[in-house]
Order: C-alpha cells, then structure tokens, then sequence
C-alpha cells in the first residue's frame, strides 16, 4: 500500500509537470492542444540524442543512475522541443487561429501529434532506449517502501520547478502578463502588452515543462516514441481536474491520476489502470466541467 | 495639416472588412477638450471608437494624434502613442487585483517608471487603496469603472476614449464619473466619449458629435446642439433613450 501511494505521487508528479505546459497553453492560446504529449515524447528523445553526442555515461553524481551530462542533455531538449513548439505555432496554429471553427485547430494538433510522433520514430526507431544502463538498487526508506534515488530527484525536481514557476506568474511582468492574456486578450492589448511576445514565451515555457517531463520520465520508465501519446489522456485529466489554465490545479490533477492509477491495482486488475483517468475524466466532467480550482467564469492561469 | 491634437479623417471600419459599419466618419479632438458622440443603437459608435484604438481594423480613412499617423497601430501600440481606451464592458481584468490590475496598465513604461506612476494612481484615487491586494471582481460597477480609468491615465496619455462610461451606473456615480473626467480635460487631457446617456454627457463636454448609420449626422458646441430641434426629437425629448 506504502509502495503504491510512493509510486503514484512519482508517476502523478510527472503527469504534473507536462499538465502545467498544458494547461498554460490551453489557458493562454484557448484550443485543447492534443500535440502537447509529443512534446514530453520530443524532449526525451532529444536528450538521449543529446547524451549520444556527449558521449559515454560517465561519473554518475552520487546514488543516482546519471551525471552531470544528462541535466545539460535535459536542458537541450528544453531548447530543442521550445523551437519546435515555436515552429508548430508559426506554421500550424497561428494561420488557424481567429477562424470561425474552433473545432479546425484541434484537429490540426491531432495531425501535428501523429506528425511528431513518426519524426521520432524515424529517427530514433520503434524499439525500447534507456538513458543509462546502471542497475540502480532502491533504498528502503520505510518499512515496506523502497525508492529508486532517481525518483527521490524526479520528486524533487517537480517540487522546485512548480515552486518557480509560481513565483515566476506571481512576480514578473510576464507572468502578468500571461495571466492577464489568459482572462481577456483585447484587453490585454489595450494596455500596452504585445500579445504576440507573450504567447511566445507560453510555448517556451511549455515546452520547456513537457521536455523536463519527458527527460525524468524517461529516467524511471524505458524510452519508446510512444511514451507522450499514453500520457496524453493522464495530461488530459490533469488538466480538467484542476480546471484549466490553473496551475497550481494541474499539479493536483496530476497527483489525483497518478495516485489513482497505483491505488487503482488493489480494486481492479492492473490491465485496466489505463482507464482510470479516463474514469476520472468522465466523473469531473459529469460533475464539476470547470474543474475542481475553476470558476464558472472562464478560468484564467493563476 | 490641421492645428488639432487628434483627427480622424473618412474612417471606415468594422468587425470584418467586407462588412463596414462605420462608412467615412470624420471627427477631431483638441488639447484639453472633452467631445461627446451620441447617436442611436447601431449607429456605430462603439465601432468608430473601437477602430482608433486599434480593437477593430480600419479599411480606409486616416487617424491622426499630435500630427503622427496612428491609422495602422497595432493594438498593444496605442499606449505608447499617448492615446488609452476604456472599454464598455470587462475593461477591468476581475483574476488579477487591482494593484496588478494598475501595473499592467503601465506595461509599456520602464519597471521603475511603471512603479512610481501606479503610486501617482493611489494618490489620485485614494479609494482604489484599501482594496490594492483584492482580486478586482470583489469592486461595484463604479469601483470598477473607476479602477479602468485610473489604469488608462497611467501612461499619461493626450487622449483617453471612453465607451459609456456611465453604463450601468448609479445617477449619483454617474454624476461622480463625469466630474472626474471633467478635472482630467482641466488638467490638459483631452477625453473623447461614447453615451448613450445623451444629455448628462453633452451637458459637461465641449462638443458632440452625432452619428446614424455609421455617418456624421450633426455636430457642434454640445450647448447649441442640445436645443436643436431635430437632435431633440430624436436623442433628448420623448422619444429619447435613457438607460
């Protein structure tokens, strides 16, 4: 039981950082962007080519299965997948939107997602990769609760990356100015503030989360190109559960998904875990759409 | 070209440009002048405000401020020309309290510039004050028509729009409002005003433009045009709105 809560917060904190991409940008720039779980898929296979370039695994910090090369790999394929995301919005999504079919733009990121997926399969072909081959051995931390070290650090790592980003809206004038595009755009305009930069910086800073999410994903589950397209429905509740564009919401949401999907395995067998969020997709949607931190009122990112 | 601090010459424009609304409407503001425009629903007035400052496109015509042509602005660069806008509705952002509400609305100004105006906005609204860390949908209408103006006065501009803003308003508030856009004209600010509530508004303005259909229909000294039979037939007597 011990074990399971500990696995469904790793797994939910993962989901977390790609849903607070997700719902910044679906917040910000109003379409359910279904290319976003590619992203996380883009990002980690962008670090294990980085890692390739870097050459051998070498030095390992500490207890952990990787060294120094793979945070300057993750934070290349936060640049990599930033441009991406900069390109899809120049090519893709900024001709789309403003037209009278919202339905139009969603469906795109639908082709953008297949699109990116098959870049990643091309390159980096169908079968299984892993970042490191270091056999790590999980410490017992409590009785009947063994942790990887790896995943003390991806737990970590969400908890400051969520606590700066918070600050980051709170604080500077661009995280205003996001949450201010979010709740009315014309208005935004009307005081001054280039939408155009703004969102920009949404795609970056999204990105740059789904890129991160991938990399630590990868660290505790084997690469393949489809790893974002079985986070997509996970992201998806996330995101709804704690209303969109709210980001301190899609952490919750995250961790709500992940706990159920590994609390799921004493109730149902363990084939059935990737309904869950789907199950719980269908219940806050049936009772409560706007999620549980949304208001009634168009939810802008908080 | 003319002596007027603001022009805007043979305007046309609408939501979309196949489908104008305003069909060449001309009007100008002088420094320090406060200007009203009245007319009838669809008359286009909103429209003809929304297209200078930029909201709207504009298809053909002109808009001048200080002799700079503002015509092809985009939106966000509107603040920087001098010339602020208060929309009708949602002119406030309700997530966002009001200090941030006021910080945003210096957006184009340096941070530190930015700071020392949005503290000038608590000296001249002192009653924004005790609310400065409340989310803004806590504020009343007036409260809130109060805080969008403060906003749009943080970059100093020449010129402030104004699209009714005594909507939804208490007589009292309204009365309120308008004595405070009339200390603004004083002190050299020029205000140009979208009503519906005709006579309170011609009654404190300079000058009052009337449009029908998306035309100049009349125009004068707002003293002289409020005994006008015609404008009183139709805006101000019986047959008048009041809101």
């Amino acid at each position: 039981m011990l074990q399971a809560l500990a696995d469904g917060i790793l797994t939910g904190s993962i989901i977390a950082l790609g849903a607070i991409g997700l719902t910044l940008t679906m917040g910000i720039l109003r379409f359910a962007n279904f290319a976003h779980a590619e992203m996380i898929t883009w990002g980690a296979y962008m670090a294990l080519g980085a890692l390739a370039l870097m050459g051998p695994f070498m030095a390992p910090l500490g207890a952990l299965s990787f060294g120094l090369p793979l945070i300057i790999a993750m934070v290349i394929a936060a640049v990599l997948t930033s441009l991406l995301a900069l390109m899809i919005d120049h090519l893709v999504f900024r001709p789309l939107h403003g037209r009278p079919n919202d339905m139009t733009i969603v469906f795109s990121s639908f082709g953008v997602s297949l699109l990116v997926r098959m870049v990643v399969l091309l390159i980096f072909g169908g079968s299984a990769q892993y970042y490191s081959n270091t056999l790590q051995i999980a410490v017992p931390v409590a009785p009947g609760l063994r942790i990887l070290p790896d995943q003390l650090f991806v737990l970590g790592f969400t908890i400051v990356t969520v606590i700066s980003l918070h600050f980051f809206l709170q604080r500077t004038r661009l995280g205003l100015a996001m949450r201010a595009l979010a709740e009315n755009p014309t208005l935004a305009r009307v005081n001054g503030i280039d939408t155009r930069v703004v969102i920009r910086w949404t795609w970056v800073i999204g990105a740059s989360l789904a890129a991160v999410a991938g990399v630590l994903y990868g660290l505790t589950v084997q690469l393949r190109p489809e790893i974002g397209f079985h986070l997509l429905l996970p992201l998806f509740a996330a995101v709804i559960i704690g209303g969109v564009g709210n980001v301190f919401g899609a952490v919750v949401g995250g961790l709500i998904v992940g706990l159920a999907e590994s609390l799921s395995v004493f109730i149902i067998p363990p084939s059935y875990k990737l309904a869950v969020p789907f199950i719980i997709l269908l219940i806050v949607l049936y009772v409560r759409p706007t999620g549980i931190f949304g208001s009634a009122h168009h939810a802008g990112a908080k | 070209m003319s002596g007027h601090l603001f022009q805007a010459n043979n305007v046309v424009a609408g939501y979309r440009p196949d489908l104008p609304i305003i069909h060449g409407v001309s009007m100008h503001v002088d420094a320090a002048e406060m200007v009203t425009i009245i007319g009838p629903n669809g008359a286009g007035k909103s429209t003809m405000i929304k297209a200078i400052a930029g909201v709207l496109p504009i298809s053909s015509g002109s808009v001048t401020l200080a002799g700079k042509d503002i015509t092809r602005l985009p939106t966000h660069g509107m603040a920087a020309a001098s010339i602020a806008y208060v929309p009708q509705t949602d002119n406030v952002f309700t997530t966002l309290t009001i200090n941030e509400n006021l910080l945003l609305g210096a957006s184009s100004l340096p941070k530190a510039k930015a700071l020392e105006q949005v503290g000038k906005a608590y000296d001249k609204f002192p009653a924004l004050k005790q609310y400065r860390d409340k989310k803004a949908k806590v504020l009343s209408g007036g409260q809130r028509q109060m805080l969008a103006v403060a906003r749009a006065l943080l970059t100093d501009p020449h010129l402030i729009m104004l699209d009714e803003p005594s909507a939804g308003l208490s007589p009292l508030m309204v009365s309120d409002v308008f004595a405070r856009l009339r200390e603004l004209v004083e002190s050299g600010v020029s205000v140009l005003m979208v009503e519906q509530n005709a006579k309170a508004a011609m009654a404190v303005s300079h000058r009052t433009y009337v449009l029908a259909e998306g035309r100049n229909r009349v125009e004068g000294v707002s003293s002289a045009l409020a005994q006008d039979p015609e404008v009183i037939a139709i805006y101000l007597g019986a047959g008048g709105r009041k809101r």
